[in-house]
């Protein structure tokens, strides 16, 4: 298995994130995250999907996703040459003689404590999907009341944009 | 000033712009608004069915023989969840089809209101694309988008659902110039340089094959295809829905592959270095066992789908592309090469495949004791009605020998279930079809299991004056499942026998909806029969042909297993003799 992140320009209209639910549980395809948020163009909403397919599937899915109507443009962002983000909130047992090893810890991993409460401590930890796994794992002994994570999302390194010539014909529409 | 008019007014004038001259449906509550301005338009017909199945299918037979648009209506719930068969159905077959359903009002979606049914989310995964419309403005707009998703690129259903409010509501009808949908191009034009290597590759193969599929059909690339064949002398196989995109007279036809293809057709693609795939989709009834199917060929695949390229088998040169276009480009393409001297040297192969063809005809086995052969029916069926009639059929074992016992020499007469391989459909779809071409003669070539499926849209072609004909091959049994039943359940025959040679009476079933009823046991009857029912134009025929049970579809590739391991007949697999 593999994971490809797959960038989806949508027209931003009621059910298309049900199409694209939908057409990856009929197909069988698997999906490890979906994040979906509006762009920079109005009524355009773009959706980072990883999936997890061998090659030949791959090409299915972008084959697949490019036959729905409201899908505009489909990319494939390779780790290399994009930023791929995940966000996550933890929320782990702190009393006072663990506290500071916390701490310690999530400034070693660059993430922030957003709430603090007498036994508790909430921390969000902005990263890759490897870094935010080694920052789980390094809390774990401390005890995890409560994890939520986003689904990840990304972007092409350089100056181009993957919306630029989908947009302006698509701009009017929708 | 734009005059006001309702949403209801406003879709029947949406219709009629769409150029939509015959609707299939039934009226209930949510869709009622439409009903009442439908009345009044002179340029829609609309047919009662009996139930929504019927419509569906109508629509679809309608579309499949004219190469129109079909439309079907019903309301929300029930009526809407009654389309869902054959909107599948025309999804799997790419069957150009637009569902209107009402839907309740905007505010009571959500509530689980009466007869509410998410038709938009059910139909999600079996339509092209679909619309829930809840604003009387936004009407003219989804149902020209709709004709136009349904009709062009790979054709397929598209459902609008439209709640009653919006169909109630106060509004203007402005037809759209632009469609708007940046999200749709099909790509129909081919890329010159896959063209060019698709025809230096068939020049250089010895064993090509042409394997046709339904998109030939429905791309109305008939004429083309016929003109790559004669060019280039390369055989030709034509799919169960590719039936009649090319003459079965034509010598160059080794006739259908797949499942229950011929020797010959199967043999071809086994054998193949090259299959020249066009508007087809290597379905497993035509594969067998994908690992072993036509194991030494190059595949060239041309389709309009770029999904479909890639998906079951790898393709060596993928064409993107409407086959109308592809054909003629590849025939320029190769002409060009011809005349460079260069040509394909197809005659070792040609003497392969004639010894399959000679030595493994299509045939079968007339019964002992004289009791009627459901072949023998179907082929004097053929011969007597002709090449220029249509004929449509239901699923199992009486399609599949009308697909091999009839002879198709014209695109648009041979209509079935393919994909979906749905019960039920030959009725309603010879409605359909004749009301598009009421000119041809309209065969329902059905079983006895399928007909009791949908035979009561023998009502609406009586009372709307559509005389179909029905060639009711009764085997008393669901006879496809009975012949499994029979090769791989030790002839234990859990609920096939549909004691359909006692109930029902056909004949009385038949005159009971306003038909004539005929019925023929024997063998020295099916032509006086057949040329009665020919004769009787003033009503729907039905003949209740009483066959024996016992009679089997061959060839057969057994489900699972490889197109080399086709069967001829029981325990008769044929020779492939030594290969060059």
């Amino acid at each position: 298995m593999s994971r490809n992140t797959l960038s989806v320009l949508v027209q931003d209209q009621p059910g298309v994130l049900a199409r694209v639910a939908s057409l990856f549980s009929r197909r069988g395809f698997n999906i490890e995250s979906l994040a979906v948020g509006p762009t920079e163009v109005p009524n355009i909403s773009r959706m980072t999907i990883v999936v997890n397919v061998e090659d030949l599937p791959l090409e299915q899915v972008t084959k697949q996703l490019n036959k729905l109507i409201n899908v505009l443009k489909i990319v494939e962002l390779e780790p290399d040459q994009s930023v791929q983000r995940e966000i996550m909130l933890v929320k782990v047992k702190a009393d006072l003689e663990t506290r500071s090893h916390i701490l310690e810890t999530v400034q070693l991993f660059r993430a922030k404590v957003v709430d603090v409460a007498h036994d508790a401590v909430t921390i969000e930890a902005t990263g890759a999907h490897e870094k935010l796994s080694a920052l789980l794992k390094v809390l774990e002994p401390y005890g995890i009341r409560e994890l939520v994570q986003s689904g990840m999302v990304a972007m092409g390194r350089g100056s181009r944009s993957i919306s630029d010539r989908t947009v302006r014909s698509a701009d009017k529409s929708a | 000033m734009t005059q006001e008019i309702t949403g209801a007014q406003s879709l029947v004038q949406s219709m009629e712009a769409a150029g939509v001259e015959v609707v299939f449906g039934i009226p209930g509550g949510a869709i009622l608004p439409v009903y009442d301005p439908m009345m009044d338009s002179t340029k829609i017909r609309h047919i009662l069915v009996r139930h929504e199945q019927g419509a569906g299918h109508a629509a679809e037979g309608y579309a499949s023989a004219t190469g129109r648009v079909g439309v079907c209506m019903a309301t929300s719930g029930p009526g809407a969840t009654n389309l869902v068969t054959p909107i599948s159905d025309a999804y799997m077959d790419s069957v150009p089809m637009v569902a209107i359903t009402g839907q309740v009002p905007s505010a009571a979606i959500g509530t689980d209101a009466f007869q509410e049914a998410d038709i938009r989310g059910i139909t999600m995964p079996i339509t092209k694309h679909n619309f829930l419309i809840t604003n009387a403005d936004e009407i003219p707009m989804a149902i020209a988008r709709a004709f136009h998703i349904a009709g062009t690129g790979r054709p397929g259903p598209v459902l609008v659902d439209i709640s009653k409010d919006a169909l109630q509501a106060m509004t203007t009808f402005n037809w759209p110039e632009e469609l708007d949908l940046p999200g749709y191009h099909p790509k129909t034009r081919p890329h010159s340089k896959q063209i060019r290597e698709a025809a230096k590759l068939i020049l250089s193969s010895r064993q090509p094959v042409l394997y046709v599929g339904g998109g030939v059909i429905r791309a109305n690339a008939s004429e083309a295809l016929r003109k790559l064949a004669d060019l280039t002398g390369i055989p030709v196989v034509t799919t169960l829905m590719a039936r009649g995109a090319f003459p079965d007279s034509h010598p160059q036809h080794l006739g259908m592959p797949g499942m229950h293809g011929t020797v010959a057709a199967v043999g071809a693609l086994q054998q193949a270095d090259l299959l020249i795939t066009l508007g087809a989709r290597f379905d497993d009834r035509v594969t067998g066992k994908l690992a072993t199917f036509a194991p030494k060929a190059a595949v060239i695949h041309a389709d309009i789908d770029p999904a479909e390229i890639g998906k079951n088998r790898h393709a060596d040169i993928p064409i993107v592309g409407d086959v109308a276009e592809v054909i003629p480009e590849l025939i320029t393409a190769l002409q060009a090469e011809m005349d460079q001297g260069v040509r394909g040297d197809y005659e070792g192969w040609w003497v392969q495949l004639n010894r399959l063809r000679e030595t493994y005809p299509l045939g079968y086995d007339l019964p002992d004791d004289g009791s009627l052969s459901p072949q023998y029916v179907i082929e004097r069926l053929g011969k007597i009605s002709g090449p220029e009639s249509i004929y449509a059929a239901g699923v199992g074992q009486h399609q599949m020998w009308a697909a091999q016992f009839i002879g198709y020499e014209f695109p648009g007469t041979w209509l079935n279930s393919g994909g979906a391989g749905t019960m039920g459909y030959a009725v309603p779809a010879a409605m359909g079809a004749k009301v598009g071409r009421p000119d041809a003669t309209v065969w329902a070539v059905d079983g006895d299991g399928c007909f009791q499926m949908t035979n009561q849209e023998l009502a609406t072609c009586t009372i709307n004056d559509i005389p179909i004909k029905v060639a009711l091959i009764n085997n008393s049994s669901l006879g496809m499942v009975r012949q499994w039943q029979t090769l791989f359940y030790n002839e234990r025959y859990s609920n096939t026998d549909l004691h359909s040679h006692r109930f029902p009476d056909f004949v009385k079933l038949a005159e009971a909806y306003g038909a004539h009823g005929l019925q023929c046991d024997s063998p020295d009857q099916v032509d006086s029969v057949i040329e009665k029912a020919m004769s009787l134009n003033d009503a729907p025929v039905v003949i209740d042909f009483v066959v024996h049970r016992d009679a089997m579809v061959w060839p057969m590739v057994a489900a699972g297993t490889g197109n080399d391991e086709i069967m001829y007949a029981r325990s008769i697999a044929p020779e492939w003799g030594s290969e060059e």
